[in-house]
């Protein structure tokens, strides 16, 4: 498997916080990536870097062959990343439906010009209406997201990543805010998409539907890689258990 | 009648400017409170082109290019600034601009510029111009406002980096609204340096940058039609009512404090509410 995705030794400082220290991470094509870790293990702020939302203090991020670390956010999402936030942050102005519109038009708002000469949304809506129907929020694709509860607003944010068309699905905890009928249906839709061919990096605290639909997994640990590997392997590793686990049945 | 075309000339050209200053506050939700310098420029450049022989239809590009070039400028040195420090450096150049044409003797210094030669279009025929000039604006950004640029200023408006994240370059979006803005804004000073025949630098201080700005927020930010309404009546009443104009600050300022707190949707969301209700 080609790899799609290269971290490169990357570091993180808050302050006197490392929030991500000296990370090294591959994503291949086609490949599904459960990244598990405890609250405050810092994976948040490495898709963030990946997106470039933060900047690290040292390391790289090459994707697709290129060093992109000194590239704005919007041109990394053009070249092919699209990113499901954690902390949901819909536009409040638009409906769910005009919110995945206006993602799905990428082809048009890209370049100023060619949005001024564009007026047609017909085609963008009906990918949205498709996509809002297969994270299962279609019925409420007219409403505004102040009306709604968080758990169409997470699969709002799927929608809208999934509307980018992305080679790299990023995804920070989806599946919060969902009861289990709707983690579980999510996460099939999440696997469908892997199977195939999108590749898809996981941020998940639900353990039951990562391991259920998630090959391989990586663990971070305050900041730090502490396992990667086939999901069961990792899964029987005591430094995660210890770390990861312990802390679950604590909770 | 006389009395009449100057009320709807001066009509005319507010609403110019308020919808110029519009398509920057309400296409993209960036407050500016130095409009008025752009205004000035445009005014200066026009008057001194048209003092130098130039026919006035010929001063009037120049007018919008100096003015949206210094607003590209300003744009390009405010896109790390936001909100409300943007309406702090906004206000900054409006001071500076103040401050420095009243420095030069070539630009009339604090004397200003009289007698700018008439435009040769007669009254009826110059305020014809006008309101054709800002009817065609408005028509303008009715159709951006239509097109996916309006549907990506709406998305900045409400967050630029939910924009960003899905994929809009929000810097050149910005850059461009602050760019059309202020060269519309430098044409109506062109024109309205023709209407009144005379500009000093006080004309295009703090209280002509909050006149505007209070036409656009009483209108409702971003509604086309509701600025427009607001900058015809708002830029016509210190002509009806004299005391006005020695209170002008006073009045737009409470104008603006009334509306933000009583209804941010200005007379646009008034009325949309009132439909609302019935
Ligand atoms: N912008 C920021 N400024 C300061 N500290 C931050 C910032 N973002 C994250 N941190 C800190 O960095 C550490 C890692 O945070 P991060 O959000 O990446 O963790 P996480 O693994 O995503 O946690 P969770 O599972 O709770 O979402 C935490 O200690 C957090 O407080
Ligand atoms: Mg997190």
């Amino acid at each position: 498997m080609s790899t799609l995705l290269d971290i490169q030794n990357v570091t993180v400082r808050f302050g006197g916080v490392t929030a991500v220290e000296d990370v090294s991470l591959r994503i291949g094509e086609r490949e599904l990536l459960g990244f598990i870790g405890p609250n405050g293990a810092g994976k948040t702020t490495l898709m963030r870097v990946i997106t470039g939302m933060v900047r690290p203090q040292a390391g790289a991020v090459v994707f697709k062959g290129t060093d992109i670390s000194t590239w704005p956010i919007h041109k990394r999402i053009r070249g092919g990343l699209a990113l499901a936030q954690q902390i949901v942050q819909p536009l409040h102005a638009f409906t769910l439906l005009e919110n995945v519109v206006l993602s799905a038009g990428g082809a048009k708002t890209g370049n100023p010009i060619t949005a001024l000469l564009s007026n047609a949304r017909d085609d963008e809506r009906a990918v949205a209406l498709e996509l809002l129907e297969r994270t299962g929020i279609g019925a409420a694709a007219d409403r505004y997201p102040g009306e709604l509860p968080l758990g169409f607003l997470k699969r709002l944010e799927v929608s809208r990543a999934l509307a980018l068309k992305p080679d790299l699905l990023l995804l920070d905890e989806p599946l919060a805010g969902l009861n289990q009928a709707e983690a579980e249906s999510l996460a099939d839709l999440i696997a469908k998409l892997a199977a195939g061919g999108q590749a898809i990096m996981l941020i998940e605290h639900n353990i039951r539907e990562v391991t259920r639909i998630c090959p391989t997994l990586y663990v971070q640990d305050n900041g730090r890689a502490l396992a990667h590997g086939p999901a069961d392997e990792v899964m029987a590793d005591p430094a995660v258990r210890r770390a990861y686990l312990g802390l679950e049945e604590a909770c | 009648m006389a009395y009449e075309i100057t009320l709807l000339t001066t009509m005319a050209i507010s609403v110019l400017f308020a919808l110029s200053l519009n398509f920057i506050s309400g296409f993209c939700g960036q407050i500016s409170l130095g409009h008025a310098a752009f205004y000035g420029a445009g005014a200066y450049t026009s008057a001194m082109l048209a003092k130098a022989g130039a026919p006035f239809l010929l001063t009037l590009l120049p007018a919008g290019l100096v003015a949206g070039a210094i607003g590209l400028i300003v744009g390009f040195a405010s896109l790390r600034v936001r909100h409300d420090f943007l309406a702090i450096t906004t206000m900054g150049v409006g001071f500076l601009f103040i401050g420095l044409v009243r420095q030069q003797d070539v630009l009339g210094g604090e004397l200003g510029i009289s007698a700018i030669p008439s435009t040769g279009l007669g009254k009826i025929g110059f305020m014809a111009f006008a309101m054709g000039l800002a009817a065609l604006f408005a028509g303008f950004c009715v159709y951006v406002k239509r097109s996916w640029m309006g549907f990506v200023y709406d998305s900045i408006a409400d967050n630029e980096d939910v924009s960003e994240i899905i994929g809009i370059p929000v810097s050149r979006y910005k850059l461009i609204a602050f760019a059309i803005g202020t060269a519309v804004a430098g044409v109506a000073g062109g024109l309205y340096a023709h209407h009144v025949r005379f500009i000093a630098p006080d004309s295009f201080g703090f209280v002509e940058s909050v006149t505007v700005l209070a036409m656009v927020i009483v209108g409702g930010i971003g509604s086309i039609w509701g600025v427009a309404f607001a900058a015809a009546f708002l830029s016509v009443l210190p002509l009806w009512f004299q005391p006005i104009d020695d209170f002008k600050i006073l009045l737009y300022g409470a104008l603006l404090f009334a509306m933000m707190r009583f209804s941010p949707g200005g007379l646009a969301g008034l009325v949309a509410r009132l439909r609302g209700v019935s």
